[in-house]
């Protein structure tokens, strides 16, 4: 764990292990409870394999009840909970502590209700993403947000992380989708909070429950809402001369009015990487390559298709296909989705980053990547969200190398840092987690982070569930309350920056 | 600034003097009552504070980038003046904000950014494109504790900490005051025409609906309009019924071939007609302002008709509207039919019928919008909390504002 300082494990849990794990085994019987060695060792990490931990002990509930009890349990102990979907998060939002307790969440595997005519489903939260869909895909329904993970990761880490897609331009982020949840809060105590209809009067405590990265409450149930799939889906292949180029063409399709499904940008390394793994035919002697899908009815996506094509020609690209069959659109794609991977036969490690931009600081964004890739003696190449700006930069290391981790980790936050500096964000759909929370206070003040811990104090003021994550210093709630700011100028100005 | 007296309005006009006015409440021990220009003063639970804070004097569109689909502008900045501006850019707030002015006995367009903010407003296309808080992207404000703060960013994907501005957003003012706000903004579509259905009952449009907006056809507002409704919107007067509307927006060729789709799915449901552009415009807008149950302005919210909001899952609401129009009640449907717009047959609101109405079909929200101060002062204008959400709420409160400074009481009593 390079660098990464998680709170220190409290001797007198430790010391109580065997005794509160005797107390879990009457909440949760039989093979609910894990607590060896060999079989704790799946869940000692995340997506984020460079953070391992092992937990106090691990916990698969499979009633809202036993999720009730356990953190009653954990509330009255003082013992940390850590919630866990799939293990999937890309930030180490699952990583767990020594001290505390992994709730698992894959026993809430079944999907409770499907209602077409008022185009709901109801699931639990270890539902994978994919097997909403799957599940409405008969009546030509679908669940619109499409985390790459979406085959394995679960609706109830979407919640946690508001994950996105590719389409989140278009269709939405998780928050967007979800119309309601049930959720245990740390007391044991259950509340439910929407429902199948949409928001109306109230506080939105949904939407501060979606993203929240497990720090509120475990969430037992989702509803949200499914669209019907669109009736027709092409897409439109196009390479550019310069990544100034091809963001001048995402813009001015933007401006033109139309809203794509999806728009993809690789630039010349992730090209040739893709297509030397899949074969799909993309050009390699472009330096960007955007992938344009349009998708609706017919008659409107073909009439979009040639407007994107008549606005790239006019943008000097220098390659100009659009998908004729459905066959043909899944190729377009094929490269993309394997960009990942591709990178994986290049180098033998990387790391992925997450940020957000404004689109039109793309060219100053990707010329200074260069020159820090210089600097750091590390290749990187960047697939880009370019709809919505959403950049992932692949840092390419070698672990066994000593000391090239560490570089890459410092690679990856200057990058996240230039990021803010042009005024985007640390992540746009992989979470904080332990990752980014370092540099969380590159974006907000100290009274940012208060009135967001606010929040936090309001619903777990003891700070029991997922510790570590999110924030860089968690503060007592009590201390909290009497912070005050005078004479416009903040208590810590100079707290560590990195 | 002792000299301020109970009664009065502070008008700060920049950021730091939302701080001072805050703070000396808190330093004086008053209460604020938080508002833009004051359109919707009548919303919420009839409370008094000591002063009223009012954010009109900070105006301003701070950043607005087409391309990027973004808008900043200070809380006080009229709504008006952005649809203006982003309508020249063929751009639009995609939730479709409704304009409470004419329900509340206002004038039309009176709004402003933060007002629509803090009150989470939508219109028709709320079920495709979302509502203010699905458009909420960052935001800047005054805590109850004198604090400013900022949450959120200009970016449409950000997951950077809690969600605060979709949180803030609808909160009435109740945990802080926005001083500037930063919204996605989205292409206007080029041409709109909305198809109608004849002569349906409730029920029966509700099914009617949910096929539409179930098809491939993007189909971006369905209303009902029932026949004694019908009657008071000019352009669908003459159908000499209730009308069952379908919006189709988007470009030309499109709304051409999903028309025709969707005249060969409905054709048997009823007869068909339909409306232009320039009409398609005037009936949503009357539709998503609920004109049809408006109060003249200058009108007397005491004596007038009650109003509820009513969100349920789109196939109940005909339930809803049955057991109002028990009692002599009108009804509007909006959003497939979830959304139910009742105008009691006078001022009391019969708040225990809707509430159970809205639990005989397994919940959703009932917002009492139009009522005496007396009424909005004794009873739950939103829907109640259950105990354990109640104290939630109570903490965040706390959190906020923890001395209730801000607007206390207008959502919950004692929050």
């Amino acid at each position: 764990m390079a660098g990464l300082v998680m709170p220190e494990p409290k001797a007198d849990i430790l010391a109580r292990r065997a005794q509160i794990i005797a107390d879990l085994r009457a909440i949760v019987p039989g093979e609910g409870v894990i607590d060896t060695e060999a079989e704790m060792r799946p869940f000692e990490s995340d997506g984020v394999t460079a953070y391992r931990q092992m937990p106090l002990a691990v916990v698969l509930p499979s009633t809202t009840e036993q999720v009730s009890k356990v953190l009653a349990y954990a509330h009255a102990n003082g013992i940390p909970v850590v919630p866990r979907g799939a293990g999937t998060s890309l930030s180490g939002g699952a990583l767990p502590l020594a001290d505390g307790i992994l709730l698992g969440m894959g026993k809430f595997n079944r999907i409770l209700d499907i209602d077409f005519a008022n185009r709901t489903v109801v699931a639990q939260p270890g539902v994978t993403n994919l097997g909403i869909t799957t599940a409405v895909a008969h009546e030509g329904f679908y669940y619109a947000p499409d985390p790459s993970s979406q085959i394995a990761c679960t609706i109830g880490g979407n919640v946690g992380e508001n994950s996105g897609g590719v389409h989140c331009l278009k269709y939405g982020l998780t928050t967007n989708n979800v119309l309601g949840v049930e959720m245990v809060l740390i007391t044991g105590e259950i509340i439910r909070i929407g429902g199948q209809h949409l928001d109306s009067g109230g506080l939105d405590l949904l939407g501060l429950i979606v993203g929240s990265e497990g720090l509120l409450g475990v969430v037992t149930e989702v509803t949200v809402r499914i669209l019907k799939k669109p009736e027709t889906a092409r897409a439109v292949l196009m390479g550019f001369p310069s990544s100034e180029a091809a963001g001048a063409c995402v813009a001015a399709i933007i401006a033109a009015g139309i809203i794509p499904g999806g728009m993809e940008m690789m630039d010349r390394m992730m090209i040739h990487a893709s297509e030397a793994f899949v074969n799909v035919g993309y050009p390699l002697d472009v330096e960007a390559l955007l992938i344009v899908e349009l998708d609706g009815p017919e008659a409107e996506v073909n009439h979009l298709i040639e407007r994107v094509g008549e606005i790239g020609s006019g943008l000097g690209c220098m390659t100009l296909r659009a998908s004729t069959s459905e066959e043909e659109r899944v190729a377009f794609w094929a490269g993309r989705k394997a960009a990942f991977p591709a990178v994986g036969r290049i180098s033998p490690d990387y790391l992925c980053m997450d940020g957000t931009i404004p689109r039109k600081a793309l060219p100053e964004v990707l010329s200074r990547m260069e020159q820090m890739s210089e600097k750091y003696g590390l290749r990187c190449g960047n697939v880009f969200h370019a709809g919505d700006g959403n950049l992932h930069p692949l840092i390419c290391y070698d672990a066994n190398k000593p000391g090239e981790l560490e570089k890459a980790e410092a690679f990856g936050a200057d990058i996240l840092l230039l990021c803010v500096e042009v005024g985007g964000v640390l992540t746009g759909e992989h979470g904080v987690g332990v990752e980014k929370r370092d540099l969380m206070p590159s974006m907000f003040d100290e009274t940012d982070l208060a009135h967001q811990q606010r929040l936090k104090c309001a619903f777990d003021p003891d700070a029991l569930l997922n510790p570590g994550k999110v924030f860089p210093v968690l503060h007592r709630c009590a201390e909290l309350g009497r912070m005050h700011v005078s004479g416009g100028k903040l208590p810590f100005p100079d707290i560590p920056r990195f | 600034m002792s000299e301020r007296e109970v009664g009065q309005r502070i008008g700060p006009r920049d950021e730091a003097e939302v701080v001072e006015a805050v703070r000396w409440a808190l330093a004086e021990g008053r209460t604020l009552d938080v508002a833009g220009s004051g359109s919707k003063a009548a919303l919420g639970r009839h409370i008094q504070t000591d002063l009223t804070l009012e954010l009109k004097a900070l105006t301003g569109v701070t950043l607005y980038e087409p391309e990027e689909l973004v808008l900043s502008a200070k809380a006080g900045t009229p709504v008006a003046e952005i649809e203006a501006l982003v309508a020249a850019s063929s751009q639009m707030m995609a939730f479709e904000p409704m304009d409470f002015g004419p329900l509340l006995g206002r004038p039309a367009g009176g709004g402003t950014l933060g007002g629509l903010m803090a009150c989470n407003l939508a219109g028709p296309r709320r079920p495709s494109a979302g509502a203010a808080r699905d458009h909420a992207l960052g935001v800047r404000a005054v805590s109850g504790r004198g604090e400013a703060f900022k949450a959120g960013g200009r970016v449409v994907k950000n997951v950077t900490g809690y969600d605060l501005p979709r949180g803030l957003a609808g909160s009435y003012g109740t945990l802080a005051a926005f001083t500037e706000l930063t919204i996605k903004i989205l292409p206007r579509p080029e041409t709109v025409e909305t198809l109608l259905v004849l002569g349906l009952d409730d029920a029966s449009a509700a099914s009617t609906m949910s096929a539409a907006v179930g098809s491939y056809y993007d189909v971006s507002g369905a209303a009902h309009v029932p026949a004694d409704v019908a009657v008071r919107i000019p352009v669908v007067a003459g159908a000499g019924g209730a009308v069952t509307a379908l919006r189709l927006e988007g470009v030309g060729p499109s709304i051409q071939h999903r028309r025709r789709k969707l005249e060969e799915m409905l054709s048997a449901r009823g007869a068909l007609s339909f409306l232009d552009a320039e009409n398609s415009i005037a009936f949503w807008r009357t539709l998503r302002d609920v004109e049809p149950f408006a109060l003249p302005e200058g009108g007397d919210i005491d004596t007038a008709k009650a109003v509820w909001r009513v969100s349920v899952a789109p196939m109940k609401g005909a339930a809803i509207g049955a057991a109002v129009r028990a009692v002599g009640a009108t009804c509007l449907y909006d959003w497939a039919g979830g959304l139910v717009w009742i105008e009691m047959p006078d001022a009391t609101p019969r708040t225990a019928l809707v509430r159970e109405a809205v639990a005989a079909v397994g919940g959703g929200h009932a917002t009492l919008i139009r009522a005496s101060a007396a009424a909005r002062a004794s009873e739950e204008v939103f829907q109640p909390l259950d105990a354990v959400t109640g104290a939630l709420v109570k903490r965040m409160k706390q959190g906020f504002d923890p001395s209730r400074v801000l607007s206390p009481g207008r959502m919950y009593a004692g929050v």
